[in-house]
């Protein structure tokens, strides 16, 4: 069995630090701008925090991932190839690309740096894995989370000795992601284009008497009684009118958390487990993080998974396995 | 000299029907399209939900031949998301036909064509003259463009370097409802407290796809099984002729249950500068009572949003 990697995220340095601290094998992180898909105000890092935490992660046995995983406006490509040169140049040990022009770019100016294809590129097969391994040699495929662990395990058998990498903790997309442009049609802005999805900017809390209504860009997404927290309006975990009912039509406001299906997706071949969550706190980071170090060594090591609650952490309390198993769909 | 005498002709592309449609009913939509339609080129095939494959698969060969004794380009259009190894052998059988152009709705399928020509469909993101470069290189003789696209970005990608030499030819989306989203998951059972495993088919009861509302009543969104759709349709008309100046001259219209011989029929007098834009879209809306239209993406805002035409 191959031994996991844990992939850890950091939407700051001091992220960084709790991350690598906590048992992270790798970090990812994002630059401070619209080249990656968690382009929130006050997160990610300069070119000289990024230097400083590769030095930390690298002197502690860790190494960090440049997540450039937005796709590259037509007359504007520079920003993004920055992006990857500047990764390049600062020792970072992979990056993280969705845009298939910035994939040739990177392939072809950096032929040493390591390529990881972002979940935004969505490929959900090996034929799609062996169009970006064979034509840039991309050595890392981050799996959409559309597939079962069948699925997985069969495309592992298939794709070797390319590496996946799962996630097994945090936000869900519902949709293919990188393929969803629900969030641009309410709102204008779109996870492809911008590096947001459902953004604070275009949030607001409408009270009334019988509670509190959570709108985005004006179309109301949920409803709260007043004795209710009221949680963040993400377009497709909201409550809708069809089919003559109301209901949560995508999802219900939810978390991923695979942490009972380690032995499963071990088996299946993953390389790597990732956790959702640039944009989460140090102490949120550090607590997943040490859940999930624990429970891949236990699995190892032949132990039982360890008993541990990440419900606290999880959105509105509540968990899913997602796609993994097959009656979510 | 009128100057528009100076532009290529207006050349329209019938996207594949997204809906779950009876094969009886498809095959006398294509039919009749095939006899008394002006559009140059016909997608057929399922992009949505694999499970729906069979049915209209025997019914095909007597439509692409309906079709191109007609006189139309027939595209046969692949799946937009492949996950299991029976939806991969669906889409090799289809870049295997003799003599039929692919639309590739996802990577796997650009891979699969090795080199030989296709068109590279409005599914697989193309954001930048990069990536169109290098599906140009792959084999991509079209690109239909992402529904989200703002008219700077087409505007780069109809007028960048490709456009002057051989690159693909643009396509862009002007009617119907816009494909949002795909999923694993399908909405259209969840929506009857039913797996997708045993959906019962439920898609083919909304012929144009299922109103999504929010808890306002707000139209907002639509559900075509495990797709999502925008709840308003696109209506590029007052636009044709923007794009057309920008070196456009492909449109794509996404079949509904309508007289899409009548759409079709309106778009190219539109898109010939033939007919008013105003009293065009009066037509239009006539065409299709049930409907109400956006162009936000085309003006860089919301996709749901509405732009009045300068007058």
């Amino acid at each position: 069995m191959i031994r996991p990697e844990l992939v850890c995220p950091a939407g700051t340095p001091a992220a960084l630090k709790s991350a690598v601290d906590a048992g992270a094998d790798c970090v990812y992180v994002g630059f401070r701008d619209e080249t990656n898909a968690r382009n929130f105000p006050g997160l990610n890092f300069s070119r000289k925090e990024l230097e400083e935490g590769i030095a930390y992660a690298h002197a502690r046995g860790a190494k960090v991932l440049v997540a450039i995983n937005t796709f590259p406006r037509a007359g504007y490509p520079d920003l993004w190839h920055r992006a990857v040169d500047d990764s390049a140049r600062l020792g970072a040990d992979a990056v993280i690309l969705a845009d298939i022009g910035l994939i040739d770019y990177a392939a072809r100016t950096h032929p040493e740096l390591r390529l990881h294809l972002s979940v935004q590129a969505a490929a959900s097969n090996p034929q799609s894995i062996g169009f970006y391994a064979g034509n840039f040699g991309v050595r890392r495929v981050v799996l959409p989370r559309v597939l079962t662990v069948p699925e997985i395990a069969a495309i592992n058998g298939a794709v070797a000795p390319v590496e996946t990498e799962v996630f097994v903790f945090g936000g869900l997309c519902v949709m293919a992601e990188g393929r969803c442009a629900l969030s641009s049609y309410a709102t204008g802005q779109s996870p492809n284009m911008n590096g947001v999805c459902s953004p604070a900017s275009h949030v607001r809390y409408v009270e009334s008497g019988r509670g509190v209504t959570s709108q985005l860009a004006g179309f109301t997404i949920n409803q709260f009684g007043l004795n209710e927290p009221a949680g963040y309006p993400t377009l497709c975990k909201g409550r809708f009118n069809a089919n003559g009912k109301t209901s949560y039509l995508f999802e219900e406001p939810t978390s991923l958390n695979t942490l009972t299906m380690l032995p499963d997706l071990i088996k299946a071949g993953v390389t790597a487990f990732k956790i959702e969550g640039r944009q989460r706190g140090r102490a949120y980071v550090a607590a997943v993080v040490q859940a999930f170090r624990a429970g891949i060594d236990a699995v190892m090591d032949g132990r039982p998974l360890p008993a541990t609650d990440l419900d606290s952490i999880t959105e509105g309390g509540r968990q899913t396995t997602g796609a993994y198993e097959k009656a979510w769909r | 000299m009128n100057k528009r005498d100076s532009l290529s002709p207006v050349r329209l592309t019938l996207g594949p029907v997204l809906f779950n449609w009876k094969p009886e009913k498809l095959r006398d939509f294509y039919f009749r399209l095939a006899d008394e339609s002006c559009v140059d080129s016909v997608c057929v095939g399922e992009v949505v939900c694999s499970k729906r494959t069979p049915f209209f698969t025997p019914y095909l060969p007597e439509v692409i031949e309906r079709l191109q004794a007609a006189g139309k380009e027939v595209i046969l259009s692949s799946l937009a998301l492949i996950m299991t190894a029976r939806e991969a052998e669906q889409a090799r059988e289809l870049t295997m036909t003799d003599g039929m152009l692919v639309e590739a709705n996802d990577v796997s399928v650009v891979a699969m064509m090795a080199g030989r020509p296709f068109v590279a469909g409005p599914l697989l993101n193309i954001y930048n003259e990069g990536t169109l470069a290098y599906l140009h290189r792959m084999g991509a003789s079209r690109a239909c463009l992402p529904a989200e696209l703002p008219e700077s970005v087409i505007a780069a990608l109809a007028a960048g370097p490709l456009a002057a030499g051989s690159g693909p030819e643009i396509e862009v989306q002007s009617f119907g409802r816009l494909p949002l989203a795909i999923s694993a998951r399908c909405y259209h059972a969840r929506s009857r407290n039913l797996a997708k495993d045993g959906c019962q088919y439920v898609c083919a009861e909304d012929a144009d796809g299922m109103d999504v509302d929010t808890l306002d009543d707000d139209p907002f969104l639509a559900v075509n099984g495990t797709q999502t759709m925008s709840y308003h349709y696109l209506g590029l008309l007052a636009e044709l002729s923007a794009l057309r100046r920008l070196g456009v001259n492909r449109f794509r219209l996404w079949p509904h249950d309508v007289d899409m011989v009548a759409v079709a029929a309106l778009f190219r007098a539109a898109a010939d500068g033939l007919i008013d834009t105003e009293e065009a879209g009066q037509r239009l809306a006539d065409l299709c009572p049930r409907a109400e239209f956006a162009n936000g993406y085309f003006h860089g805002r919301e996709g749901h949003a509405y732009i009045q035409a300068d007058v």
